[in-house]
């Protein structure tokens, strides 16, 4: 059975699905269930996550599988790092994705490691829920879309759904992976409602979704950049131009089959990524493309991004900050140029 | 105090000797260029090592540190594996793939040296999690240094596993010197074990030269985690006999003084003694497996050295659990 549920609530229902299954899943972070030994709050939560994405998981599984943690970032990841290397699964959030810094020795140099330095005797089966995006007023320190730079990080997989259905899917994925997955959520998605099934259910990991098909033009979207393609796709079409929409779906490691397939038909391409401009996934799908399907493309490989800055505060900034239609479309004038004239 | 036992007392020494022979022999080896990277020694703090590993079983876990060869052999890796992962070789406990700053043998609870100084504190309070989560009895002991102490990781991870009374003994190897500055600069604390006020733990400072005060303080400290009473910070005022790392010249050691008077103590030849003198070791037991660890440590550099190197293929294998 099917309903329209939430981005946020696809979420919830994953973690509480995956938490049913197995015992050794565990979730750790600030806030996650708000209040932690509040008489008078029991195991009821107080917050449930700063967003409310885990609210009512700790009523349900406990404080022993719903921790609150201090504010120590670095503590609960490689606590999570050390969990998930002794048995447990665990799925630390990181509240905001800018708050890497504080934890990033556990990913880069431990967790990411750990597999490789010891041999293959490890494994480190923990998936990192954390949140990225501009659009919502969070400002520099909040707002940053760093998954491109953890994707590139060997032994760290990165996924980014679109969508409810794809994110209780992903998510239910990424639990029962036994590698770390980073699973980045936009926060600014968390509202929109979609159809999903009740029922558990995996979505795979590595595997972009062709979720429009065209002929003279392919878009490759990360994450909420899938509504810009949308969009530009439905001007375009009115102009007689096919557009192939493609959802990145995981970060890394990505689908290079699939992007490459559909260049070798379109021979054009556009990659939308929210992340700043430099050494980002856009730039990384851009040089292997061009290395192994160049015959085939008739025109440049165009990045759509960010610019080189923080995200900025005021309302109007942010959003000439975020890839829209208009800069989309202003780049795709260029490549199918050709095709409008025959 | 606790009385040893015979049979903890011999393979305390046989560790020790382990421990000493194994890095005089890396020493020397590393020396004539056959030991590929960077090496740090732990010769002279073996009684540390030692006298903490000797509550443990392979259901407890450690974490350890880029001086780690000593936790390592304490914590029951073998000799040549280990050896042959210095070496670089396929045979090594990590197919010649972590090297002497990443040796680990999950197995044995060996959850890695580590080349992050401080990188510890968080897995091991992890692993303490998972053992309280599955309400086993297991404890994780945190081996660390004095310079990583004052690292942001000690604060969090002391502080966690203060507020979870976790299963987790902080163990500070005080050996004087981070790299080559002086654990008297670094600290605002005069010592590290008064830091465990902070968190309303017990803390105590221990003569690391003394394998007996290792063996109480960790004993009480094991014991009080495994009753699910929490953590204890350890600290173990010891000496390395090398450098932070060999090439090191090692310009900032005392050549007399206080300073040197401890460097001078020799932490196994003090348990020699004390074992033979509380007849916990007969004199030909104690040279008996003086002679053994030599001749096993002899057949370790054997294996490392007829061990081929990894298969060119390896160099991708392991980045991922399929």
């Amino acid at each position: 059975m099917t309903r329209k549920i939430t981005f946020m609530q696809a979420i919830n229902e994953a973690l509480d699905q995956s938490m049913d299954r197995d015992n050794n899943v565990i979730l750790l972070g600030e806030d996650i269930a708000g209040g932690a030994t509040i008489d008078h709050l029991g195991n009821e939560g107080a917050w449930g996550g700063v967003f409310g994405v885990t609210k009512g998981l700790v009523e349900k599984h406990g404080r022993e599988r719903v921790i609150d943690t201090p504010i120590s970032e670095m503590g609960y990841m490689g606590a999570a790092v050390g969990a998930a290397a002794t048995g447990l699964r665990p799925v630390p959030e990181l509240m905001f994705n800018d708050f890497i810094g504080f934890c990033f020795d556990t990913l880069l140099a431990q967790g990411s490691k750990m597999r490789y330095m010891f041999g293959g005797k490890a494994k480190i089966p923990m998936t990192v829920r954390t949140c990225h995006g501009a659009g919502a007023s969070a400002a520099a320190q909040h707002s940053g879309s760093y998954y491109g730079m953890l994707g590139s990080i060997p032994g760290i997989k990165v996924v980014v759904p679109s969508n409810p259905y794809d994110a209780k899917g992903l998510l239910n994925a990424a639990i029962e992976d036994d590698n770390i997955v980073i699973f980045s959520e936009d926060k600014t998605l968390y509202g929109i409602k979609d159809e999903v099934p009740e029922d558990y259910y995996t979505v795979e990991i590595g595997k972009a979704k062709v979720k429009r098909e065209g002929s003279d033009l392919t878009i490759v979207t990360i994450g909420k950049m899938l509504y810009v393609a949308n969009e530009v796709a439905d001007t375009l079409e009115k102009e007689g131009i096919s557009v192939e929409v493609i959802d990145l779906v995981t970060a890394a490691p990505w689908d290079q089959e699939t992007i490459i397939s559909s260049v070798k038909k379109t021979g054009r391409l556009i990659i939308i990524d929210e992340a700043n401009p430099h050494n980002n996934t856009a730039t990384d799908i851009s040089a292997v493309v061009a290395n192994k399907a160049f015959d085939y493309l008739d025109g440049p490989i165009k990045c759509v991004c960010a610019p080189n800055t923080p995200v900025p505060f005021a309302t109007n900034l942010e959003q000439l900050y975020l890839p829209n239609k208009d800069k989309v479309l202003d780049v795709a004038s260029e490549l199918i140029e050709d095709l409008k004239k025959s | 105090m606790k009385k040893l036992t015979k049979q903890k007392a011999a393979w305390i020494y046989e560790k020790m000797n382990d421990i000493r022979n194994f890095e005089d022999e890396v020493h020397r080896i590393f020396t004539s260029g056959e030991i590929p990277g960077f090496v740090h020694l732990y010769a002279g703090e073996e009684a540390v090592a030692t006298g903490v590993c000797a509550h443990l079983t392979d259901a407890d876990y450690i974490t350890s540190t880029h001086r780690g060869h000593g936790h390592c052999i304490a914590k029951g890796c073998d000799l040549n594996g280990m050896m042959a992962e210095i070496y670089g070789k396929e045979t090594g406990l990590c197919k010649g793939k972590g090297g002497s700053m990443h040796i680990a043998d999950i197995d044995k609870g060996m959850l890695g040296a580590n080349g992050m100084v401080g990188g510890g504190f968080p897995i091991a309070v992890g692993a303490g999690l998972r053992n309280q989560y599955l309400k086993t009895d297991s404890v994780v002991v945190c081996f660390f240094g004095d310079g990583a102490a004052n690292e942001g990781g000690f604060h969090e991870g002391i502080n966690m596993a203060a507020i979870w009374k976790l299963p987790v003994v902080f163990v500070c190897e005080n050996n004087m010197f981070a790299e080559s500055t002086p654990q008297s600069y670094s600290s605002a604390s005069k010592t590290i074990a008064q830091r465990a006020a902070a968190y309303d733990i017990p803390g105590v400072k221990v003569d690391g030269m003394n394998l007996q005060e290792v063996y109480d303080a960790a004993g009480e400290a094991v014991e009080r985690a495994r009753k699910g009473e929490g953590p204890t910070l350890i600290e173990c005022f010891t000496y390395r006999k090398y450098g932070h790392f060999e090439g090191d010249e090692q310009k900032y050691k005392a050549k007399e003084g206080p300073e040197k008077e401890h460097a001078d103590t020799d932490c196994i030849e003090l348990f020699r003694k004390q074992a033979i003198d509380e007849r916990l070791l007969t004199v030909k037991q104690a040279d008996d497996i003086e002679e053994k660890s030599r001749q096993d440590v002899a057949a370790a550099i054997q294996f490392a050295e007829d061990s081929p190197v990894p298969r060119p293929e390896a160099l991708l294998e392991d980045v991922y659990v399929d």
